[in-house]
């Protein structure tokens, strides 16, 4: 049953669920989002429902956006997603809010994660190192080691992991268990962390 | 930071604790679970910490067990805890009075905070 939002990551916190344990969650504000296209097999080749989030001036939008907002009856928006083989018949102009989500059930977050700049392979793939400080080493401890072999194939076959710009990629965590809905303030809460920072724009889908 | 208020009062206990900080002891009622069976233990001790807000807040507790220093984290809005009552008021400097740690005996006392007096009408 392919259902989402898009929302904005908010920051985490911990709270006492029944039982008494302590549970690290994210939360998430979810919503409400603006059904502004729907894509069928005859006009487009596969089925899916675009959404929109998150209010912006009229002053910083496109004519061409303008337009394809106005077509949906709705103020311009920052972010649009699109949603494949949605369930259920949506409209133009529909809105969705987070009761689409139920607690204790599962859903799956898309985030872009944190950049973190130019880093080693150490860092960036979790290499171990070289190893001790001793048996003549002095300024190696954080190198990748060997890159392969020798005269032959007397190159670095493609696809070898090294050092370069880590983060800032498009993840998908999914299985996230729903804590707690709060419709009132379109919040959704999930057991565990999410990619990104906060503030940074989040797919939810279940 | 507002949202994650509202996320975290969704989820708060009603418990309401008496105000204590750091310097005060304090005897924390500790709901303890063995198998089925329930029990409160009293943990009995100084506040030397106070950290964190809202639902992550915690507060540090040392005494003195056997000659040994030892020292409690709870979280404040634990269910475990059934209360917390507040035995003494210190009078220290710090938020954080980590200087306990290194002192014994009879320099380890904190002076009493004296009491306002109730003045009648």
């Amino acid at each position: 049953m392919p259902q989402g939002l898009i929302g904005r990551k908010i920051g985490m916190t911990s709270v006492f669920v029944e039982d008494g344990k302590n549970v690290p969650c994210t939360v998430i504000e979810a919503g409400p989002c603006v059904v502004t296209q729907v894509k069928t097999v005859e006009s487009d080749g596969y089925t899916a429902v675009q959404l929109a989030f998150d209010e912006k001036k009229e002053k910083q939008t496109t004519a061409p956006m303008m337009g394809h907002f106005k077509k949906a009856n709705t103020t311009p928006k920052r972010k649009l997603a699109e949603f494949r083989d949605w369930s259920g018949e949506m409209q133009l102009g529909d809105v969705i809010t987070v009761d689409i989500f139920n607690t204790d059930r599962w859903v799956d977050v898309t985030g872009i994660t944190k950049g973190r700049g130019f880093q080693g392979v150490v860092k960036r793939h979790g290499f171990g190192g070289v190893g001790g400080q001793t048996h003549g080493q002095h300024n190696r401890q954080r190198h990748p080691g060997s890159m392969g072999a020798s005269s032959y194939p007397s190159r670095v076959f493609p696809g070898k992991r090294l050092a370069g710009r880590m983060g800032g990629d498009r993840v998908k965590i999914i299985n996230l268990r729903v804590l707690k809905v709060i419709p009132e303030s379109n919040l959704l809460l999930v057991k565990g962390s999410i990619p990104g920072a906060k503030g940074s724009y989040l797919i939810i889908e279940k | 930071m507002d949202l994650i208020k509202v996320a975290e009062e969704s989820f708060a206990s009603k418990k309401e604790h008496p105000s204590f900080k750091s310097g005060d002891t304090v005897v924390v009622h500790y709901k303890i679970v063995e198998g089925s069976k329930e029990r409160i233990q009293n943990y009995r001790g100084v506040v030397i910490q106070r950290r964190g807000v809202g639902a992550t807040e915690t507060f540090t507790v040392r005494k003195i067990s056997g000659g040994v220093g030892v020292e409690r984290i709870f979280p404040l809005n634990s269910p475990f805890i059934e209360k917390i009552e507040v035995a003494k008021e210190g009078k220290v400097r710090r938020a954080r009075i980590y200087y306990l740690r290194n002192l014994t005996g009879k320099k380890a006392r904190i002076k009493e905070k004296k009491r306002k007096l109730d003045i009648g009408e």
